[in-house]
């Protein structure tokens, strides 16, 4: 951090303005006139919670991509398959048990067996084609959303909030005085809150895991060098199914995640397949912290996008990916 | 033993294959939407055209129709390459396509550069497809989504004394004709569309488009459909969301009102126009409802047909009738069955329904509200029919052709 700001100042100094300017129009009470330029700020503090609330569940889908390609350099294009999977599980889970968090147990539990099998069955047997392996992806995802549609029909699912929390909560943030003087609270769902907190107690716990065990320390040096790191008698098979096997996990939490807030459906693997590509894209393959930031811009830039420029709404989540490939196409966060 | 068995199967094959050749076929191609957003609402218009087949039979005096079923996703290239798959791979001679707004454009246009074939259009709903520039191969048995609005604004503002309201609409051309047939009677009436809202086709999270929703009017209306709608839904109950809501055609219609998941609640009460009405006492649309039914077991099919089933319906029936009335003659470029088609009066289960000289369907509307059956299941309830809707709405050509196409913008909030 002090680096950065010593190397460029400028930049720093922007990028303070740009943070002081944020928080202010978060917390202060908005002046007439820039409610008559922009709208008023119920509109403007939603679209930034929903932004990152929607962030933090493309994070859950990205840190399990990313990880598994900076550990195996396995790009796995049927990990928008895991999550929908996942998602279908969640549904059956808490329809049957009425248990929405037995949902999310099992449903990390099944795919990551699925991601087992996958990397015992067939990507052990490839290891190091990368062409190849990503060529086999493709078809298995082909052959997961037909299976999957054969199963559960294209029906939209949804799965059942619990009754606890449903509906919105007023949060400590001020919206608009009313001309009593009374002021006016943000009332905003508390499921995505919810969602928000866990996504980002899954994310420090998985940068602890990675920064300060043994099995974390084994995986970086796997990212650094395989080779090496097989030389010196560390069980890297044992390493890379469980790699898959949490980020294939992850990916499975993802689809309740979505199949609560949104819907499942068929074609749903294709979206998060496309959104989390975008997100280490532009975050850096590979790297955690890169996709947790990665998918919080994107997240911002679609619902701010949705408000105040809906006809454009789409193509902004690419312009910020073709500006970051242009600009620094290792991606925001990667090392090298 | 085993290879006598597999020798006489290779036979029966053989002679199957001779006796098909013998009997002349005619080669129909239909399309729906089987992929992506409206995948719903494609899946129960193949169960609508099934229920036709089941009711008619596919025989033509000697001949036997054959439907081939080709998969878009709402979006109009989706539709073009299907429909040019049917014809160029399949050889169809006979179009039964498109389901949604934006690919009944494309097709329509696509119709024109074969002028030989016939093209019936199965469910599709913008009005540009017939009013502008329309193919003379193309015929529309349905009616466009603004005939479909006809009554709801008047309702909405007489009855149910709504003065202000706001619209969130899916951005493409079959939404924009279903809030140009509401603004156009609403504003008409003398009441105030304040807010339009566009969201693009296949939006996931709705939870800004929520939160701009004004606070200030006295109802919204929904011009959602498929996915978006139930998603839209299930996040307007997590935000707590308590305004009226009126509905478009395919937003108050079976494909939503059977979703899982209690999100689809919110629209109790709500009230909405569409083509049809689920609880109509009329005998016809009972038998059609019926029909329906027997055809699917319970988990694979809707309570009550949809709107998408009861179009392509229709459109099915349609093109048997006009088929058996010209014997299946497909001389001249199917001269004969295009006059047959353009002059064919459908009794169909939803009214019946003519074309008018850019044939399109004059047919009969239905304003309803949302009710419960008691037993957690939605349906549509009919409050008012409306018969003989043209497309020019009752209007004058003239002052129609005034108000310009339906876009994000047309028509104006005003009385024309």
């Amino acid at each position: 951090m002090t680096r950065f700001i010593e190397r460029h100042p400028a930049w720093a100094l922007i990028a303070l303005v740009a943070v002081a300017l944020l928080l202010w129009l978060i917390l202060a009470v908005w002046p007439p006139g820039l409610e008559e330029a922009i709208g008023r700020k119920r509109v403007f503090l939603n679209a930034v919670l929903n932004g990152i609330t929607l962030g933090s569940l493309y994070f859950l889908v990205a840190s399990g991509f990313t990880l598994i390609f900076g550990l195996m350099r396995n790009v796995n294009l049927a990990h928008g398959s895991l999550y929908l999977f996942g998602g279908y599980i969640g549904y059956a889970i808490s329809a049957w048990t009425g248990s929405w968090i037995l949902g999310f147990i099992i449903a990390f539990i099944a795919v990551a067996l699925v991601g087992i099998a996958l990397q015992i069955i067939v990507f052990r047997r490839m290891e190091g084609e990368d062409l190849r392996q990503t060529m086999v992806t493709i078809g298995l995802s082909i052959v997961f959303a037909d299976l999957m549609l054969w199963a559960f029909g294209g029906d939209f699912y949804q799965i059942q909030t619990p009754s606890w929390l449903v509906g919105p909560i007023e949060l400590p943030l001020v919206t608009a005085v009313k001309s009593s003087g009374e002021a006016v609270y943000l009332r905003y769902p508390l499921v995505r809150l919810v969602i928000f907190v866990a996504a980002v107690v899954i994310g420090i716990v998985m940068w602890l895991a990675l920064n300060r065990t043994r099995v974390g320390m084994m995986v970086r040096a796997g990212v650094d060098d395989r080779d090496m790191l097989a030389a010196t008698g560390v069980p890297i098979q044992l390493v890379f199914v469980a790699v898959f096997a949490l980020g294939a996990g992850l990916a499975g939490i993802a689809g309740v995640v979505g199949g609560t807030f949104q819907s499942l459906s068929p074609g749903e693997d294709t979206r998060f397949l496309l959104a989390s590509l975008v997100v280490v894209i532009v975050g850096g393959m590979g790297s955690i912290p890169g996709a947790a930031l990665g998918a919080v811009i994107i997240g911002l830039a679609e619902q701010l996008g949705s408000v105040y420029i809906p006809t454009y709404a789409i193509v902004v989540t690419f312009l910020i990916m073709v500006l970051v490939l242009a600009l620094r196409p290792q991606g925001l966060l990667a090392r090298r | 033993m085993l290879r006598s068995c597999a020798g006489l199967v290779a036979l029966s094959t053989l002679l199957l294959s001779g006796a098909a050749i013998a009997q002349e076929k005619i080669r129909v191609g239909v399309t729906a939407t089987l992929e992506g957003t409206y995948t719903v609402l494609g899946e129960d218009g193949i169960r609508g055209h099934q229920t036709a087949i089941n009711t008619l039979g596919k025989k033509v005096g000697d001949k036997e129709i054959e439907f081939i079923v080709a998969s878009t996703d709402a979006t109009p290239d989706s539709a073009v390459r299907a429909v040019r798959k049917l014809i160029e791979q399949d050889k169809v001679q006979i179009l039964l396509s498109p389901l949604s707004g934006d690919e009944g454009i494309a097709v329509k246009n696509f119709a024109k550069t074969r002028p030989e074939l016939t093209f019936v259009n199965a469910a599709s709903g913008a009005q540009e497809t017939t009013y502008v520039d329309p193919a003379p191969n193309f015929f529309r048995y349905n009616m466009d989504g603004a005939q479909w609005q006809v009554g709801l604004g008047k309702y909405a503002y007489e009855t149910k004394g709504y003065r202000k309201i706001a619209t969130v609409g899916e951005d493409y051309s079959f939404i924009y004709t279903q809030v140009f047939g509401l603004v156009l009677e609403f504003c008409g009436a003398g009441g105030q569309v304040t807010n339009r809202q566009w969201v693009p086709l296949g939006t996931k999270d709705f939870a800004s488009v929520i939160a701009a929703l004004p606070d200030d009017v006295d109802a919204i209306y929904l011009g959602l459909g498929g996915a978006d709608a139930v998603n839209f839904l299930n996040q307007y109950q997590q935000a707590g969301g308590k305004a009226h809501l009126m509905g478009g055609s395919i937003m108050v219609d079976q494909t939503i009102l059977s979703a899982k998941g209690s999100a689809k609640n919110a629209l109790l009460g709500t009230i909405a126009a569409s083509g049809q009405a689920d609880t109509w006492e009329d005998p016809g649309w009972q038998k059609f409802v019926k029909a329906y039914q027997d055809a699917f077991p319970p988990n694979k099919r809707f309570p009550s047909p949809s709107l998408l089933a009861t179009n392509y319906y229709n459109s099915t029936s349609a093109l048997i009738l006009a088929l058996r009335q010209v014997n299946g003659d497909l001389s001249n470029n199917q001269a004969k069955l295009k006059e047959a088609l353009a002059k064919l009066e459908l009794d169909a289960p939803n009214g019946k329904i003519k074309l008018d000289s850019n044939r399109q369907a004059i047919g009969t509307n239905f304003v309803t509200e949302v009710v419960d059956d008691g037993k957690g299941a939605l349906f549509s309830k009919v409050v008012k029919v409306i018969p003989n809707v043209n497309q020019t709405l009752g209007y004058d050509p003239a002052v129609f052709s005034k108000i310009g196409l339906p876009s994000r913008t047309v028509p104006e909030c005003k009385k024309y």
